[in-house]
């Protein structure tokens, strides 16, 4: 291979991106090393097994692939603002499409949902850390070494470009020969995997770790929500990875899963990778159902109205998901019957979800609503993800889905409810829980500012979508022509697309200045919140809770404030705590993943199979290891207890 | 400064609406020119009604509840009671969304089977085999023996089987003012009704991503009167030249070409809906 | 974590004992339930390509009943086998266990030889991976499962290496558990493949 095959070259905007990376890893390194940050890095970052730490990992993670996604809206945006520019080529715009759907659904909602339920899970059950620290470490770092080994191929051999759903036959050797494709299914393999067993370890997290007292039917809304989304993934993951898996061997081996001759067959990719795809779009969903629930009841002041059905509603939801996955290939010929059937239980779960507004609704009324960014956020969500969920029962309508079907029209329809559902979730989430996470509050005039800026912004960009769509524009076009009319509403939504921009760069303002400035929460409790992770100083000492508390009702928290006591520490009764060791073996391991995974991409396979080797001595160095953890003393439980002012 | 930006909002709809009005004449699919669109077209009206029905009760409540109970300092002692639900309440907002969804569903399911049938049942229709490639339509008239490339003409009021084949990545063949589309993939063979009311040309594309050019994947439909139809025909039957094996096999390489148009077809000697070999290596046996 | 991670509790089992056992135990069942996903998309798989043989051969004239009734037999004695190291566990004799295990991962092995030998008897007579769709999907499907048992296989003896070393302590005796459920989650799969693949491959 030759070196100009090798890195992408011919591109000024690739040139630049080049030069900003390496801009970046160097101004890292002489920080890092300036400061004498590197050993800090190391002990406790790197080699770190506390689930809030892996969280704030994790949501950095997210900001960053949200920048990087954002960057590619925006291009896409700026090509399509008027007919016929030159801005992007057709195969640059191909590539950018196809990176910005697979980093904001894989790398950047995923990892800020799963990020949010590291740090909030534990505490809310009242547990000291999740089953499987270790383990979790490793899912962490897995996801991310896969999110860089995607993000690399922009530079490096070229951007996976046959869209984010990867179709066959476009995704094969004979349509798309670069080594792309290979990047997408090795490294979604890769972060997949981290996924799955985030999803076994938070399971077991709540079905095992719970507070005594904590029933199934006391947990709090955003916990039943993880609870059902992990039993999502563990049934749709597992299908991916296969689905991945028989690409790469397409890919990399020339069998013939899904190729046009010799028996492959396209259309069971399609549907191996919607089977995993619809209950996806749950997997971000759900939690953000639960994170509006606890923002909406706090600042409601109120008990979340119907909280039972709200249970049985995401219950019935995470069913659904499963049997709906028809509904993205009606147009697939299938058959009147199939068609009608798929139909019928995708608009069924519109029936569950309208439960839950209504249910929001009402926990509302008779409440003493407070406006913060948190609650903006979360109020904007219901009208805005109503829009979205009533143009999702229209395209559930198979025969008038023919019409809708891959336009603009859908485009919309996605982004309303991944936007207003997931995005806003994890902006209020962000602005709710950052104290826990970080000891200060995030500053509200600016965190207004990013709300109103990114909401106008995003209903301005994607409502003229929807007419775009039956206008007869179809998604992944680079460009049209000027006849057909599509040209205002495009610089409309090009305008959108820019207020969400500079909404975005308020955001990281934000969290700078308040960083600097912004107010120190000293209580721990700075909303007067309702359930247990406010019971805990901010941010949280690393054993959360010196005192495992007893719950006795759903609120646990309010309750005990409602009692007139709060969460109090008998010191007395302290006991010295277990806590797991940190290891580096999962970071470390997880760099033998890259280098296998990047090997694969590009056939190297020596490369591959020592990076292998690596792994596998990495997991028999973890079978040996009889580290049993420490144990922190009742003296420095004390000390911290004081110093926080938890303590008597 | 809430004040400014609260006016500068509520502006904002306006504004579209001004921008939309001057742009509905372009909405193909709420301008059907057949009676499969017409379908769907009824159809999407009747979701709509019940889609604005949702939309206004929701926030209309929304509203109502934010401006009532928002924090004030008059209510500044006001404690929010403790309520676990409402069972009733909960019950009629489960059973609305129920019958709502029923019906949507109903005639969202006739429709469904309509669609495979031609409307009408006297007319004899006329079939047309469509196969997509890089990045081009090609549409073979079976029984006239025509081709052509790009386009396709269609006599009015006659009830039209596209046949749709792929030799490349999946297309999906559309004709927003005739009706939706369906997918056109190798090695099978999928079947699309439509039918034109009104002589008139309408736009046709391919909806599904399928590489490099594919936002270039256009065709026009082109209806006539039978009359014109059956001219058209003999025209071409009489004065386009041979389609070649050789010739087919340039055409089906990957680029944008223009109009063509020839006197026999292609599936004289091959038939992609059978699984094929790809056309690279189509030396060795294209039709084993 | 588990605070009580050194309270033995008498009455369970060894393998039961500390909190991060149970924990570990229950965190593996649900890893087999996302096991049963992942084999039944590759026999969803396997089913729908079954009859695309392209130019290739088909099931009925590739499979070979010899060499199918043998690995089955293996595996079905080594899953029994596996069942009795976890008795001989259960009344606290390391040496049986031992044994058992042994003999359990000798069969294994023995059952990876065979299918070896039928693998690479179908690429002699040209049936490889690349042949055609139904047989891509034949070997990754029942590859998938033998590398499973080879996985089983290696895993088997570090625990053997550990037990030699440390005896049996509540965290040898939970791993041994742990890779029993394994063995026999990999037999209940080489059932499925048996009568899906082998026994319907030659009828039909």
């Amino acid at each position: 291979m030759k070196w100009n095959e090798f890195f992408v070259t011919g591109q000024p905007l690739i040139y630049a991106a080049d030069v900003s990376i390496v801009l970046t890893v160097i101004g890292i390194v002489f920080i890092l090393t300036y400061f004498k940050k590197w050993k800090w890095l190391w002990n406790e970052w790197l080699t770190t097994v506390d689930h809030k730490k892996i969280g704030v990992m994790y949501i950095i993670s997210a900001v960053l692939m949200l920048f990087r996604g954002g960057v590619d809206a925006l291009l896409m945006r700026a090509q399509l603002t008027a007919p016929n520019m030159k801005f992007l080529d057709s195969q640059h715009y191909n590539e950018i499409f196809t990176t910005h759907g697979t980093i904001m659904i894989l790398f950047m909602a995923m990892p800020f949902i799963i990020g949010l339920m590291n740090i909030v899970v534990p505490l809310q059950i009242g547990a000291r850390d999740v089953a499987y620290p270790y383990l979790n470490a490793l899912s962490f770092w897995l996801f991310f070494v896969g999110a860089m080994l995607f993000n690399i191929a922009f530079v490096i051999g070229g951007s996976p470009d046959a869209g984010w759903t990867a179709y066959f036959p476009l995704a094969g050797n004979e349509f798309s020969p670069g080594v792309g494709n290979n990047y997408y299914a090795v490294a979604l393999q890769i972060s997949g995997i981290g996924t799955l067993m985030t999803g076994i370890n938070f399971l077991v997290t709540i079905l095992k770790m719970r507070a005594p007292g904590m029933t199934l039917m006391r947990m709090p809304m955003f916990t039943w929500t993880i609870l059902i989304t992990c039993v999502l993934i563990i049934f749709a993951f597992p299908v991916l990875t296969v689905a991945l898996a028989l690409m790469t061997f397409d890919r990399l081996f020339d069998t013939q899963f899904f190729t046009m001759a010799n028996g492959g067959m396209s259309m069971l990719w399609a549907n191996l990778f919607w089977i995993w795809g619809h209950p996806e779009v749950y997997i971000v969903i759900l939690p953000s159902f639960g994170i509006f629930s606890e923002i909406v009841s706090t600042f409601a002041r109120k008990r979340l109205f119907g909280y039972k059905a709200m249970v049985y509603s995401i219950v019935g939801i995470a069913f659904l998901s499963f049997i709906v996955w028809v509904h993205h290939f009606f147009t697939m010929g299938a058959g009147a019957a199939v068609n009608s059937f798929f139909s019928i239980t995708t608009m069924a779960i519109a029936i569950p979800t309208g439960v839950k507004i209504f249910n929001w609704l009402f926990t509302l009324r008779k409440g003493k609503i407070r406006f913060t960014t948190a609650m903006l956020w979360s109020l904007a969500f219901i009208p805005n993800f109503v829009i979205g969920g009533v143009t999702g029962v229209m395209l559930a309508m198979a025969a008038a889905d023919y019409q809708y079907h891959n336009s603009y029209f859908l485009i919309a329809h996605f982004h309303y409810v991944l936007i207003a559902g997931t995005v806003f979730a994890c902006f209020a989430g962000l602005h709710y829980w950052y104290p826990k996470m970080f000891g200060h509050l995030l500053n509200e005039r600016l965190g207004k500012w990013t709300f109103w800026l990114f909401m106008i912004g995003f209903n301005i960009c994607f409502f003229p979508m929807y007419f775009l769509g039956l206008m007869g524009m179809t998604r992944r076009m680079y460009t049209y022509s000027a006849g057909l009319g599509w040209t205002p509403l495009n610089v409309v939504a090009t305008v959108g697309a820019v207020l969400m921009g500079i909404g975005f760069i308020v955001l990281c303002y934000n969290i700078y200045y308040s960083a600097r400035y912004g107010e120190r929460d000293m209580t721990g409790d700075p909303w007067d919140g309702r359930t247990l992770e406010w019971a805990t100083s901010s941010p949280v000492a690393h054993y959360n809770f010196a005192v495992i508390p007893e719950v006795t009702d759903l609120d646990a928290y309010w309750r005990m404030k409602k009692a007139g006591k709060g969460f109090e520490i008998d010191e007395e009764k302290l006991k010295p705590i277990h806590m797991p060791s940190n290891s580096g073996r999962p970071f470390l391991i997880s760099i033998a993943f890259f280098f296998a995974g990047f090997g694969l991409v590009f056939k190297w396979f020596t490369l591959a199979i020592i990076a292998a080797l690596f792994i596998v001595l990495g997991l028999i160095l973890r079978s040996f290891d009889d580290d049993d953890g420490y144990y922190i003393s009742v003296d420095e439980i004390k000390r911290t207890e004081r110093l926080t002012g938890k303590g008597a | 400064m809430k004040q400014k930006m609260w006016k500068w909002v509520s502006l904002l709809p306006l504004s579209l609406l001004l921008l939309l009005s001057g742009c509905s004449e372009n909405m193909l699919v709420l301008q059907p020119k057949g009676p499969v669109a017409k379908t769907q077209y009824d159809l999407i009206v009747w979701s709509v009604g019940f889609m604005l029905f949702i939309i206004v009760v929701v926030f209309v409540l929304f509203a109502v509840v934010l401006i009532r109970y928002r924090e004030k300092p008059e209510r500044a002692d006001y404690e929010p009671p403790e309520e676990e639900g409402n069972t009733l309440l909960e019950i009629i907002w489960t059973v609305i969304p129920i019958i709502i969804v029923t019906a949507l569903a109903i005639p969202t399911v006739k429709a469904t089977f309509a669609l495979e049938k031609p409307v009408k049942k006297e007319v004899k229709p006329l079939t047309i085999q469509v196969t997509a490639a890089n990045w081009k339509w090609i549409f073979s008239y079976p029984e006239q023996n025509i081709e052509t490339v790009n386009y396709v003409n269609i006599p009015e009021d006659v009830p039209v089987k596209f046949q749709l084949t792929s030799v490349g990545p999946i297309n999906s063949f559309w004709v927003p003012q005739l009706g939706g589309q369906k997918y056109a993939m190798d090695g099978m063979n999928t079947e699309l009704i439509l039918q034109a009311d009104e002589p008139g040309s309408y736009m046709g594309r391919s909806a599904n991503f399928s590489g490099k050019e594919f936002a270039h994947m256009e065709f026009e439909v082109l209806a006539q009167t039978k009359d014109d139809f059956a001219k058209w025909v003999k025209e071409v039957q009489q004065t386009a030249p041979k389609l070649s094996k050789k010739k087919y096999e340039t055409i089906l390489q990957p680029g944008i070409v223009g109009r063509m148009t020839f006197s026999n077809t292609h599936l004289a000697w091959i038939d992609h809906t059978k699984q094929n070999r790809h056309y690279m290596n189509s030396d060795d046996g294209i039709n084993r | 974590m588990a605070e009580a991670a050194h309270h033995y509790d008498e009455k369970m089992p060894l393998e039961y004992r500390t909190e991060e056992s149970r924990l570990n135990i229950l965190g593996f069942w649900i890893f087999l339930g996302a096991e049963v996903a992942l084999f039944a998309t590759l026999f969803a798989t396997y089913l729908v390509l079954f009859q695309r043989t392209g130019n290739g051969p088909t099931a009925e004239e590739l499979f070979q009943v010899k060499g199918v009734m043998i690995e089955t037999i293996l595996l079905l004695t080594s899953s029994f086998t596996c069942g009795l190291a976890v008795f001989e566990m259960r009344r606290g004799r390391l040496t049986g266990l031992l044994t058992w295990l042994l003999v359990t991962l000798l069969l294994g092995a023995g059952f990876i030889t065979f299918e070896v030998r039928e693998f690479i008897d179908y690429v002699h007579e040209g049936a490889t991976m690349q042949t055609s769709a139904f047989l891509s999907s034949f070997f990754v499907l029942v590859g998938t499962h033998g590398a499973h048992v080879s996985v089983g296989i290696v895993w088997m003896i570090l625990i053997m290496i550990q037990l030699l070393q440390r005896g049996l302590t509540p965290r040898t005796a939970r791993k041994v558990f742990i890779v029993s459920l394994y063995w026999h989650f990999l037999d209940v799969v080489w059932i499925f493949i048996f009568t899906l693949v082998y026994l319907t491959g030659m009828v039909i």
